[in-house]
């Protein structure tokens, strides 16, 4: 779940980071308010979930309210990477004196959690990790023994930043690494981390992805911001289903994550293009396979549906009675191909065979299903 | 031989009265496993089709001599239900769970490493793992793997993993062992593990091994290949056409700044002798030419 700048720097702020005042908004109006609120000069900000924000002209320095309105106006509404900007934060401008980066991630190789911290900052960290890899100091922490107060200070004088911050800077990075581990995040990063004229160690972005998984500890909901890319992901998230929207014109419903990806290849592989991932999980039952036909069928580029599932939790009649009840509920537009192996598949089939037509086939292979698949896709749209 | 477990292991069920838990652990009953114990400490004393529920693995442990246990405990309470399977004396804790969070595996994942050096933690979210004809924990349907050998089965994911046991049997080849790693981003037990044992096991003559897109796993098993196995590898790897920056359903699985694709990990897998399929198929038909050449 990535959060978005604002967002990040208010998670940071429970932790005890110091972070700037600031008002997040989504009008003109209300960013002028903002700024006259917090006493210019402010920083215009665009909220989006992707990096290249200020080369994309995101994020303005404003030094009076008049320049708040235009940039306001801009950047509301951009396009940066595909993301629509439709909100703001309005932040009080700080002068810098120096940019460093910090972050924590899991390094899923070693297992354990790895530390960034260089004096380079405000610049990608992937091209200073190219360009100048000893610019950048690593720590790997193992999530038992935590970070230690001395480990962070030898962390800390290894990556060579102002001698007189090093004090505040140890401060901060524990208190990262807390909001990191205590706050379930896959990722916090500061980019750029600044130092002050006044010699103030201070948050100025903040670029935080939490994990979805630990919902049963922490309030996620006033976070889940992420906005569909489309209409089709938009209702199968809101049916549970494990969706992503592509572009061709073969639904692909598969169980399990492995088999839909591999669902996706063997569609492409037969010559044709998948219109999505689906996959509608573990215990998928009736209800699930329903939602999912429901959300491919209302997919208006679908020309075929293609039911891939092997069944392990997922029991073979389960399917089959999800694929009839599903055309009970809803007139099914394209003809469904269906490769039903695993648990209960006899079951299932025995279930099938009296639905079976030139509009609902099961065929025994993945591949042969695809090809059918494919074929009938194609046929519809010559 | 197999790896990991064979008949002798005796599992214990954690979370064996749950539906989950009961609908697996009589399956793997049926199959043929030593399913000797439940847990949950609020139905001590009661039992699920004949088997004995317990308090504690400890408990468990005690009074059946259990060696393995199998968890099925919901996300939140997978990290208590890990460290009691491991201070309570089992030497192999199979966590069919997913939803668990990153801190939480990564926090038990090196717990058992420091303190219980001898526990092989499997998952979380994994389907287990199979040998055909001795015993299967997890969510395996047993009808699918035929015993025998002579390939071992490791693989990422779960759906898969019975794919490839399905195209096996059905070309007449039998499975050693086949373990489910599953895909989340720390995984208790590697490929690396997997192909260590399988090279160590005299019954397993080739490997098949199945992976995904993201992280680097696939590509540190084929470093592992080039210097350690002798035994040839027959590979898939899913989400060849998946489209950068987008999570493929499990945790782990997302191609991000060019990195963990499909392509790279085949590419580095062939560079070793790795023999690649385009599919699960594919790679069936590669591995019984494989079998029939040893």
């Amino acid at each position: 779940m990535d959060l978005f700048e604002y967002q990040g720097k208010q998670f940071f702020a429970s932790y005890g980071m110091s972070v700037s005042p600031g008002e997040a908004v989504t009008t003109v109006a209300d960013a002028v308010a903002a700024a006259e609120r917090l006493g210019v000069p402010v920083m215009v900000k665009a909220q989006v979930h992707t990096g290249g924000r200020g080369k994309a002209g995101g994020v303005k320095f404003a030094a009076d309210i008049d320049a708040v309105r235009t940039h306001a106006a801009n950047i509301l509404g951009l396009d940066i990477r595909g993301h629509i900007v439709e909100n703001l934060w309005i932040e009080k401008a700080s002068d810098i004196a120096e940019e460093y980066y910090a972050s924590f991630t899991l390094d899923r190789s070693a297992k354990q959690h790895l530390g960034m911290l260089s004096a380079e900052g405000g610049v990608e960290i992937e091209a200073v990790a190219e360009d100048n890899p000893d610019a950048i100091a690593t720590i790997w922490v193992d999530p038992v023994d935590g970070l230690t107060e001395d480990q962070c200070r030898q962390w800390v004088l290894s990556a060579n930043l102002n001698p007189g911050v090093t004090d505040q800077t140890v401060e901060l990075l524990l208190k990262l690494y807390e909001a990191y581990t205590r706050g379930d995040a896959d990722l916090v990063e500061i980019n750029p981390l600044i130092v002050t004229p006044e010699g103030r160690v201070h948050v100025l972005d903040a670029k935080v992805t939490l994990d979805g998984n630990a919902g049963f500890r922490h309030d996620l909901a006033p976070f889940d911001t992420t906005q569909p890319r489309d209409e089709r992901e938009a209702a199968a998230h809101a049916k549970g289903l494990q969706y992503v929207g592509l572009e061709g014109s073969v639904g692909v419903i598969a169980n399990g994550a492995g088999l839909a990806m591999s669902t996706v290849d063997v569609v492409n592989q037969a010559g044709g293009r998948p219109a999505n991932f689906l996959d509608i999980g573990g215990g998928a039952n009736a209800d699930v396979m329903a939602s999912a036909l429901e959300v491919i069928n209302n997919d208006p580029d679908v020309q075929s549906i293609f039911i891939n599932i092997f069944g392990g939790i997922t029991r073979g009649e389960e399917v089959a009675n999800g694929i009839i009840e599903a055309m009970s509920r809803v007139d099914i537009a394209s003809p469904i191909v269906i490769r039903l192996d695993g648990t209960n598949a006899v079951l299932g089939w025995h279930l099938l065979e009296p639905y079976l037509s030139d509009r609902l086939v099961i065929l025994p292979t993945m591949l042969e299903a695809a090809r059918e698949a494919v074929a009938l896709a194609e046929g519809a749209a010559s | 031989m197999s790896i990991f477990i064979d008949e002798s292991t005796k599992v214990v069920y954690q979370g064996l009265t749950g539906s989950q838990g009961r609908y697996y652990g009589m399956l793997n009953r049926d199959y043929g496993t030593q399913v000797v114990a439940g847990t949950n400490p609020k139905k001590a004393g009661t039992d699920v089709g004949g088997v004995p529920v317990f308090a504690t693995v400890a408990d468990a442990v005690d009074a059946t001599g259990a060696n393995a246990s199998c968890v099925f405990i919901p996300a939140a309470g997978v990290r208590s239900a890990v460290l009691e399977a491991a201070e309570g004396g089992v030497e192999l804790i199979v966590v069919i769970t997913e939803g668990v969070p990153m801190h939480d595996e990564a926090y038990f994942y090196n717990k058992l490493k420091a303190d219980y050096p001898g526990v092989r933690l499997l998952g979380p979210n994994c389907p287990g793992l199979i040998s055909p004809g001795k015993a299967n924990i997890g969510i395996t349907a047993g009808h699918i793997a035929k015993e025998g050998g002579p390939v071992g089965i490791v693989s990422r994911s779960g759906t898969l993993t019975y794919q490839a046991l399905y195209e096996l049997k059905q070309k007449d080849i039998g499975c050693t062992t086949c373990v489910g790693i599953g895909g989340d981003p720390v995984p208790g037990t590697s490929f690396i593990d997997c192909l260590a044992a399988f090279e160590d096991d005299p019954e397993t003559e080739a490997v098949m091994m199945i992976g995904e897109i993201g992280g680097s796993a696939e590509e540190e098993a084929a470093e592992f290949i080039a210097a350690n196995v002798s035994k040839p590898v027959v590979a898939y790897i899913a989400g060849l056409t998946a489209p950068p920056g987008k999570k493929m359903g499990h945790a782990g699985a997302i191609v991000s700044g060019g990195k963990g694709t499909a392509q790279a990990k085949m590419d580095a897998l062939a560079a070793v002798g790795v023999h690649i399929g385009q599919s699960p198929s594919e790679a069936g038909d590669i591995m019984a030419e494989v079998v029939a050449t040893l």
